[in-house]
C-alpha cells in the first residue's frame, strides 16, 4: 500500500481482514468446538446471569480454548493475501502485474499442452474409474506400493527446474526497454532481468539477528565439545514450555535458533496450527478412498518422479512408501485449492469427453490442482525423518505446500516467488562476490544455473538430511523462504576458491555437485554477518 | 625420517591401495621385510604358527591377531560371552545383575544360542517351552549368509540331520558344526523393511583394552518387506540383511545398495521416537560392543604387532533393544556404491592413522596412544589404561576432599569420561 493511503483506509483494510478471517473460522471445526465449550460453561449451574459474557470467556480462557482460537487466527493472518484490498479485483490480489500473470498463463498452458500430449501420446486417459478388482488389489497393498512396478518408461517429468529456469529467463517487464537498460539501477550481470524490490544484505542482517554467531544454536552448540549437553538440556527444557503455552508465535521464535530434534515434530505442527485429530484421519482415509476409485494420469507422473528420485537416493529410498501414501492422497484433496487464493497460478482444467471447452463441463484437474514437476517428491522426504505416522505426515507437508513451496514453482512477483528468490540469489552473489560472479559468468557458468535447483527444492536432497531439517526449521520460524537464495549464496562463497579455478560450466557444476558435507548454521553466519556491506 | 613404509597386502582392493599410493608408501612383497601387512586371515594365522617359526620384528605391524576366531567364529563368540557373564557373576559384578527372571539386567544382548549338535538337547528343551517360536540355523565357518536357514519345527531340524548325513549327532568336524539362535522375530522396521547395522570397531590392544568405533557405520536393508509370516520363511531377502544375498534381488538398487548411513538412522529416531531413547540405544550398543571384546580379552593372543577391524553385526528390535549378531574378521571392503567407496577408503585411512600415526615406520614398542587429532571418524570407544587411570585420580581425589563427583551414582553401569559421550 503505498504511503499516501491514509489511517481510514487501514482501519478499512483491519474491518476487511477480521471478516475474512471469521468467514474462514464459520464451519470449521474448532468453530462448532467452540460453541459447544461456550455453551457447556454457560450450562455450569454457577454461572451467573449478569456476567454470562465475561464469565464464559474467561472460563474458555483457562480451558486453553482461547488460544486455540488465537493460533487459529493467527494462522489466517499468515496465510491472508498480502495485497488484498477491498477494492482490488481477485485476479489483481493473486497477481498485480498483468505481464507476471500473463507469463504465468502461459506457463500454465505449456504444461497442460504436454499434459494432454502425453495422454495423446501414450493414449491414456487423463482419469479413468479403475474396476473393482484393481481397487480391491490396490487396498490390499497400500503399504507397499514401490513394490508394484508398472511400466512406466514412456512417462516423463512435464517439466524439470531447469526448463522452469529457461521460462524465467524471457520473462521481461515491457515498461524497461533496451535503451533504458543501461541506466536502470536493476541491471545485473544475472539471468534474470526484473525490477523488483529485494532485500539488502543489511535488511537480512535485521530479519535473521537471531542467526548471529553470538547467540548459541541449536546445530552447531549442541553438537560442539564443550558444555553441549548443558545446552542442548536447556534448550529442550525451554522447548518444552513453548510446547506447553500450545502458541504458535513462540514456537516461531523459539525455533528461529533450531529445533531439537525430538520436539521438531510438535513445533512445526504448532507453527503450522496443525492437529491431526480423528476428523483429519477420516478425512484423509476418504482422500485414501478417492484414490482407490480413480487413476489419474498424475499418479503414474508421481510414481515415476518418486521411482526418479527419492528412491534413488542414499538418504531417502527407506521412506519410498511413505511418500505414496502422502503424494497420491494429496492429488486428491480439493482443499489445497484453497491456497490458489494467495497463488499467481490458477488450476488446470479439463473437460469431460466431449465437452471440450463448456465451461460447466470443466473439472479441475488434478483435483488439487497441482500437477508436479521432476523433484516435487523431494518437499515430502525430508519430513520422514520427523513424522512416523503417514496421516500426520501428510498434514504437515499439504500446510507446508500451501504455505511455501507453491511458491517455488510458479510465476510471481511475490517476495517469496521463485523470481524474487532467484533475483535475490544474483544480487546477493554480485554485490558480496563480485569477482567470482565475473568469474563464473565470463566461463558460462551462470551461477543461477547451478543454484536454481536447489532454490526451486528448497534445497531437498542436496543437503544432508539432519542439515536440511535445520534449514527448513528457519523456513517455518521466519516465515519466509529467503533463507534458500541467502545459503546459496553462501555456499557459492564458501566454494569461493576451487570456483575460481575452474574454466568450464561443468567443472564448475562438478564443485557445487555435493553439498551433503555442509554445516548449515555457520555457513549462514559466515555469508550473513561477517560482510559489512 | 625418509625411510617409506614399505607394506604388503593379500587383497586387491582399491580402498587399500590407494590409501598406500597416498602415503608414498613402497610395495613390497610378503616374504620381503615389510613394515605393514594387510593380511588375509589365513595368512595371519601361518605367521602366528608355531611351524613356520617366523618371528615378527619390532618394525612390523599387522592387520589381524592370531586367534581373532575367538571372538569372530560364531560359536566361539557365544561361549566367551557366556562364560564372561558367569565370571562377573561369580564375582559379584553388578554388572552381572539379574532381574527377576533370570534374566542379566545389563548383559542379555545375546539371542539365546546353542551349538549344534553338541547342545542338542538343551536345545530341544528350550524350544518346547515355546514351540511356536522361530530359530536361525547358521553353520559356525561361514559368512554372507550361506547356509543359513530358518526353522519353526523340530521335525525340520530332525530332517537337516538326516539330510546332512551324519545321522547321529556324534563327532562332527567343526566344519560342520551350526549354531542355532532364536530368531528375533519382531526386528525395527523402517518403510516396512528389516535391516542390520554394520559397525566398524578397531582395536588396536587388548590388554590394557584398547577399541574405538567408526562415526559411519550403516544400516543395511532388506529388499523385500519383512513378515514375521511363517510361510515365507524360506525367503532370505525378507529375513537375512547381508548385501551378497540381497543384491541378487529383484529389487536390488544399486545406486544405494540398501544402504543407509548409522547417521541418518540417528537421526529419524531421534526425530520420530525422541533423543532420550535413541542415546540409549546407542550407549547400549557401544556397551555390548566393549564387553564381547571384555570377553575376548583375557583368551586373545594379545600380541603387540597386531591390529584388527572388526565388522560388527547388530539388529535392533522393535523395543529399540539391540542384539549382537556377530562379529566379523575380515569385513567386507568391497564397494557397492560410489558413497559405499568413500566411506571404506575414509575407513581404512583413519585405522592407517590410528596404527601408524603420521605414515611413519611403526615401531610396536609405541604405547599406542595416538593424538587425539589421528582418530579421523574414530571415537575412542574404550581405553582400558585411560579408565583406571582416571578411577584413581576420582579415589585420591575424593580422599583429598575435593570429590566433584559422588559416589558411583545408583546406575549400576560403569560410565568412564574417557569413553564415548
Ligand atoms: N538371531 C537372529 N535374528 C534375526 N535375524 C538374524 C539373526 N541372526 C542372523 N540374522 C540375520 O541373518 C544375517 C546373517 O547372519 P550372520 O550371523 O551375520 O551370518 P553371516 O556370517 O552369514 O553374515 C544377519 O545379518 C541378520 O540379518
Ligand atoms: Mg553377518
Amino acid at each position: 500500500m503505498s504511503a499516501l493511503q491514509g489511517q481510514g483506509d487501514q482501519s478499512e483494510h483491519l474491518s476487511v481482514l477480521i471478516a475474512h478471517i471469521v468467514q474462514e473460522l464459520r464451519g470449521t471445526v474448532l468453530h462448532s468446538q467452540l460453541k459447544r465449550a461456550a455453551q457447556f460453561q454457560a450450562g455450569k449451574p454457577n454461572i451467573h446471569l449478569s456476567d454470562l459474557k465475561k464469565e464464559v470467556h474467561s472460563a474458555l480462557v483457562e480451558t486453553g480454548w482461547e488460544r486455540k482460537l488465537r493460533n487459529a487466527v493467527y494462522k489466517h493472518m499468515v496465510l491472508y493475501p498480502q495485497m488484498n484490498h477491498p477494492s482490488s479485483s481477485g485476479e489483481h490480489c493473486k497477481e498485480p502485474l498483468s505481464y507476471i500473470r500473463k507469463s504465468q498463463s502461459n506457463w500454465e498452458k505449456r504444461i497442460l499442452k504436454s499434459l494432454n500430449s502425453m495422454c495423446t501420446e501414450l493414449s491414456v486417459p487423463l482419469a479413468r474409474k479403475r474396476p473393482l478388482q484393481e481397487q480391491k488389489e490396490l487396498k490390499m497393498k497400500w503399504n507397499e506400493l514401490g513394490t508394484d512396478e508398472p511400466d512406466l518408461s514412456a512417462f516423463r517429468p512435464v517439466y524439470a527446474p531447469k526448463d522452469f529456469l529457461d521460462v524465467l529467463m524471457t520473462l521481461k517487464n515491457p515498461n524497461c526497454n533496451s535503451s533504458h537498460e543501461n541506466k536502470s539501477m536493476v541491471h545485473t550481470w544475472g539471468l534474470i532481468q526484473m525490477p523488483f524490490k529485494i532485500k539488502t544484505m543489511k535488511e537480512l542482517r535485521d530479519q535473521y539477528w537471531e542467526l548471529t554467531m553470538t547467540e548459541s544454536q541449536t546445530g552447531v552448540d549442541d553438537l560442539s565439545e564443550i558444555a553441549a549437553d548443558v545446552y542442548e538440556t536447556e534448550r529442550t527444557k525451554l522447548g518444552k514450555k513453548v510446547l506447553q503455552a500450545g502458541h504458535s508465535p513462540l514456537a516461531q521464535q523459539f525455533s528461529k535458533k533450531g529445533c531439537p530434534a525430538t520436539q521438531r515434530c510438535d513445533l512445526w505442527a504448532q507453527i503450522l496450527g496443525v492437529t491431526s485429530d480423528d476428523i483429519d484421519k477420516l478425512y484423509y482415509e476418504q482422500l485414501k478412498s478417492y484414490v482407490f476409485q480413480h487413476d489419474l494420469l498424475v499418479d503414474s507422473l508421481i510414481y515415476k518422479d518418486i521411482k526418479l528420485t527419492a528412491t534413488n537416493d542414499d538418504n531417502y529410498f527407506v521412506f519410498e512408501d511413505y511418500l505414496y501414501q502422502a503424494l497420491l492422497v494429496f492429488s486428491r484433496d480439493t482443499h489445497v485449492l484453497k491456497h490458489f487464493a494467495n497463488s499467481s497460478a490458477t488450476p488446470a482444467k479439463s473437460y469431460i469427453r466431449g465437452k471440450l471447452g463448456m465451461e460447466e463441463y470443466a473439472v479441475v484437474y488434478p483435483p488439487n490442482g497441482v500437477i508436479p514437476f521432476h523433484g516435487f517428491s523431494m518437499f515430502v522426504s525430508p519430513l520422514c525423518y520427523v513424522y512416523h505416522d503417514p496421516v500426520r505426515l501428510y498434514f504437515i507437508f499439504r500446510e507446508l505446500y500451501m504455505r511455501y513451496f507453491f511458491r517455488l514453482h510458479n510465476i510471481s512477483s511475490h517476495p517469496q516467488g521463485i523470481v524474487a528468490l532467484s533475483i535475490l540469489f544474483e544480487s546477493l552473489l554480485q554485490t558480496h562476490q563480485p569477482q567470482l560472479f565475473y568469474h563464473l559468468r565470463e566461463i558460462g557458468a551462470q551461477p543461477l544455473r547451478i543454484a536454481f535447483k536447489w532454490i526451486m527444492r528448497a534445497f531437498s536432497g542436496f543437503l544432508a538430511s539432519d542439515q536440511l531439517l535445520l534449514l527448513w526449521d528457519r523456513i517455518l520460524a521466519y516465515n519466509s523462504l529467503e533463507i534458500l537464495p541467502v545459503l546459496a549464496m553462501a555456499i557459492f562463497a564458501f566454494r569461493r576458491v576451487n570456483l575460481m579455478e575452474v574454466t568450464t560450466f561443468s567443472a564448475a557444476d562438478a564443485v557445487m555437485a555435493d553439498l551433503t558435507g555442509l554445516k548449515l548454521v555457520p555457513l549462514l553466519q559466515v555469508a550473513i554477518f561477517s560482510s559489512q556491506r | 625420517m625418509s625411510q617409506k613404509v614399505r607394506w604388503a597386502c593379500d587383497l586387491d582392493k582399491s580402498v587399500l591401495l590407494g590409501n598406500f599410493e597416498k602415503r608414498g608408501w613402497v610395495q613390497a612383497s610378503p616374504d620381503e621385510d615389510w613394515n605393514f601387512y594387510w593380511s588375509s586371515v589365513q595368512t595371519t594365522r601361518n605367521i602366528f604358527s608355531v611351524e613356520t617359526g617366523y618371528r615378527l620384528q619390532d618394525d612390523q605391524i599387522i592387520n589381524h591377531y592370531p586367534n581373532h576366531y575367538e571372538l569372530t567364529r560364531k560359536d566361539l563368540m557365544v561361549k566367551n560371552i557366556k562364560r564372561y557373564r558367569k565370571d562377573l557373576e561369580k564375582e559379584g559384578s553388578p554388572l552381572a545383575e539379574k532381574d527377576e527372571t533370570g534374566k542379566y539386567i545389563h548383559l542379555d544382548f545375546l539371542p539365546v544360542t546353542f551349538l549344534l549338535p553338541a547342545d542338542y538337547n538343551l536345545f530341544v528343551e528350550e524350544f518346547r517351552k515355546n514351540p511356536s517360536s522361530t530359530w536361525i540355523m547358521k553353520p559356525t565357518g561361514k559368512a554372507r549368509g550361506i547356509g543359513i536357514f530358518l526353522i519353526n519345527r523340530l521335525s525340520q531340524l530332525k530332517k537337516w540331520s538326516r539330510d546332512s548325513r551324519t545321522s547321529t549327532f556324534a563327532a562332527p568336524s567343526a566344519k560342520d558344526a551350526y549354531v542355532i539362535s532364536k530368531y528375533i522375530d519382531n526386528p525395527l522396521l523402517i518403510g516396512g523393511k528389516k535391516f542390520d547395522l554394520r559397525l566398524y570397531v578397531l582395536v588396536t590392544s587388548y590388554r590394557p583394552l584398547k577399541c574405538y568405533i567408526y562415526k559411519l557405520g550403516f544400516c543395511r536393508f532388506c529388499t523385500v518387506k519383512y513378515t514375521p509370516n511363517t510361510t515365507e520363511l524360506d525367503n532370505m531377502f525378507v529375513h537375512l540383511t547381508n548385501v551378497s544375498i540381497q543384491k541378487h534381488g529383484e529389487e536390488y538398487n544399486p545406486n544405494h545398495g540398501g544402504k543407509w548411513t548409522v547417521h541418518n538412522l540417528k537421526i529419524y529416531l531421534e526425530g520420530t521416537r525422541g533423543k532420550d531413547v535413541t542415546d540409549k540405544l546407542f550407549d547400549e550398543m557401544y556397551w555390548q560392543i566393549v564387553h564381547s571384546l571384555k570377553a575376548v580379552s583375557g583368551v586373545m593372543a594379545n600380541d603387540r604387532h597386531c591390529f584388527e577391524c572388526y565388522g560388527y553385526d547388530i539388529i535392533i528390535d522393535d523395543n529399540l533393544k539391540p542384539w549382537l549378531i556377530e562379529v566379523n574378521a575380515s569385513p567386507s571392503l568391497t564397494s557397492t556404491t560410489a558413497n559405499d567407496r568413500i566411506m571404506k577408503y575414509n575407513l581404512i585411512n583413519d585405522i592407517l592413522n590410528i596404527v601408524c600415526p603420521n605414515g611413519e615406520i611403526p615401531d610396536m614398542r609405541w604405547n599406542k596412544t595416538p593424538p587425539k587429532e589421528c582418530y579421523g571418524h574414530y571415537d575412542l570407544l574404550y581405553d582400558e589404561e585411560l579408565a583406571q587411570s582416571e578411577v584413581l585420580e576420582r579415589d585420591s581425589k575424593s580422599r583429598i576432599g575435593i570429590a566433584t563427583m559422588s559416589l558411583r551414582s545408583r546406575d549400576s553401569r560403569p560410565r568412564q569420561t574417557t569413553t564415548w559421550k
